[in-house]
């Protein structure tokens, strides 16, 4: 039974459609591996078993009617930042103590239109805050992949390490995960999974858990990049509950995979050859650059001048944003309440209580940053930083190029509890160095598994597009699949 | 620019988190580590440039101004701790 769970979801669609197994047999399977495997992973919070058979006799019945829609009966996990209804749905925090909504978010509701079934919930890191999913308040997700030879628990990034754990471990057949800063491509990277930011307003950001509004993206982590773009395709959508989606059809994602890339520009950024980046990231970037030749596109170098300037103009905007979002958690509304002598001590003993301290450090920054005398210093100049950013992006694909490659993680999964990461927040927001210009930017960025470094963990690139033309990513991210070969860590759970 | 311990407890007051001295003494480190690493955008010169307001292009969408949601009271205050008539209860705020 648990080989059902190896299968890509495109090998879904077709086995079911050939009624090979059913697609309660199919859940049956994942629910099986869940049940051995996430005691050890702590990928899933929560396991919505009956609501998946349920689904997912649903699907069958479709199946048996000839009436299967694009995701009948493919089993796949939420993060916990989606609204769910009548589901768990904490953020991961203990703020949300309790919380079920009465809503379904708009990409989980476009999913369960497609005909996918729900198996839970995922864990992450804090409101999304974070790169190694340790600030969850369900503790740190393990990473499937473990050092050659060696049995210490790695991080499997963040923010959405629960969706990427889950993946890579066959305990889904896909996932959905969000993108403030990095926080989709880096666990991909981390795991040998595939995951995609797509630009800013491609999917709806109504019904998820807000951290950073102007940054925040939901997108797919998949097996493969067929499979990423299978969801993607049903995870997007024009919605007039969030006014920044945008009025743009939706492709049909899937067909740019096995186009040729002969003739694309591809841009070297030469800004993204950082001090003391590990000499194994620069050979696999090379690889890449090779690799995307041989299938006939063109080199060309680039230069995007303020790519340093992103890290520190986003540790301005993404806490401002946040601390602002974050002031709905107020203990009158939903979730914990803790009290106090007065109102406002209850506000204060709630939040207290109820934030980790990465989340209250975040909400710190930004509270400073946008207090009184300190406005133009730290935000409205992290904004123009920004409008430099995106036109740096913006001169590049002005002069002809079609897509951009770079590294997308300066390292390989690190240990939990790394010393020197908690003992500095700064180190800890650099694993999101090559990942948060294209946020910044509001541009579409793919992280697509590449090869394993010396200790046999998984590396990644990313290839950065124009807004709205994710195509070129799936495009051009097949070419190094196809070229580099697929990635499975060794079950030891 | 840089923080000590009184700057780190009014704005934790202003962001409504209670601290005390061991979390606020932590907080002032961490907090000037940030603000540290953020200091490098003094090097870029942003003279006439426009801050972004917004990543993708787009003018405001409209719609018509006409209800098209409501009468979900009992929604509305299913997740509060503490309820009564769909009313959300706080502790007293006026004598």
């Amino acid at each position: 039974m648990t080989e059902l769970t190896k299968f890509t979801i495109a090998e879904i669609r077709a086995k079911l459609a050939a009624k090979e197994f059913t697609a309660l047999e199919l859940t049956e399977g994942y629910l099986a591996a869940i049940q051995t495997a996430n005691e050890r992973l702590n990928a899933y919070i929560t396991v919505t078993a009956d609501k998946a058979r349920e689904m997912a006799k649903a699907s069958d019945i479709r199946l048996a009617q000839g009436g299967a829609r694009p995701l009948e009966g493919v089993p796949l996990g939420i993060k916990d930042l989606f609204a769910t209804e009548g589901v768990h749905t904490q953020a991961c925090s203990h703020i949300l103590d309790g919380f079920k909504p009465r809503y379904e978010s708009t990409v989980t509701a476009n999913l369960w239109a497609d005909g996918a079934v729900m198996l839970g919930k995922l864990n992450m890191d804090e409101f999304a805050m974070g790169s190694s999913n340790e600030t969850s308040y369900y503790g740190p997700v393990v990473n499937p992949w473990r050092a050659e030879g060696g049995n210490k628990d790695l991080v499997p990034g963040g923010s959405s390490g629960g969706s990427a754990a889950a993946v890579a471990a066959w305990l889904c057949a896909g996932a959905t995960a969000t993108d403030t800063g990095g926080s989709i491509r880096q666990p991909a990277a981390f795991t040998a999974t595939v995951g995609i930011k797509p630009t800013y307003g491609r999917c709806s950001r109504w019904g998820t858990v807000a951290f950073a509004s102007s940054l925040d993206q939901a997108g797919p982590i998949a097996r493969d990049v067929r499979d990423a773009a299978i969801l993607l395709k049903s995870m997007a959508s024009v919605d007039p509950k969030d006014t920044t989606s945008v009025d743009i059809p939706v492709p049909d994602y899937e067909k740019a995979i096995g186009q040729s890339v002969k003739g694309l520009k591809i841009g070297i950024p030469k800004e993204y050859r950082v001090d003391g980046m590990p000499s194994e990231i620069e050979a696999l970037w090379q690889k890449g650059i090779d690799w995307m030749r041989d299938a006939g596109a063109e080199i060309v170098d680039i230069s995007l001048p303020h790519t340093k300037y992103a890290l520190p103009a986003y540790y301005i905007v993404a806490p401002a944003e946040a601390s602002s979002n974050l002031a709905r958690y107020d203990g009158v509304r939903y979730g914990l309440r803790v009290p106090g002598r007065d109102i406002t001590e209850m506000y204060e003993n709630t939040r207290a209580a109820g934030f980790g301290r990465e989340v209250k450090r975040r909400i710190m920054i930004g509270t400073y940053v946008l207090s009184a005398g300190y406005y133009d210093a730290y935000y409205l100049r992290a904004q123009k930083v920004r409008t430099l950013i995106k036109r740096d992006f913006e001169q590049a694909f002005d002069a002809g190029v079609d897509a951009i490659l770079t590294p997308a993680t300066p390292s390989a999964a690190f240990g939990i509890a790394d010393q020197d990461m908690s003992a500095d927040p700064v180190k800890m927001y650099l694993n999101d160095i090559f990942t948060v210009t294209v946020n910044m930017a509001g541009l579409p960025g793919i992280a697509v598994p590449a090869g394993l470094d010396a200790n046999g963990l998984p590396l990644g690139l990313q290839l950065i597009g124009r807004a709205f033309d994710e195509e070129t990513l799936f495009r051009t991210a097949h070419v190094i699949e196809q070229a580099a070969g697929k990635f499975e860590p060794k079950r030891w759970w | 620019m840089s923080v000590d311990i009184d700057t780190v407890k009014r704005v934790a007051r202003l962001a409504r988190i209670a601290v005390d001295e061991d979390d606020a003494n932590r907080m002032t480190g961490e907090l000037n580590a940030i603000l540290g690493f953020v200091e490098q955008l003094n090097e870029v010169d942003v003279t006439g440039i426009e801050p972004m307001t917004s990543v993708i292009p787009m003018t405001m969408k409209m719609r018509q101004d006409e209800v098209t949601d409501g009468s979900k009271a009992e929604d509305i205050v299913a997740n509060a701790p503490e309820t009564g008539e769909h009313f959300f209860l706080v502790p007293k705020v006026v004598e």
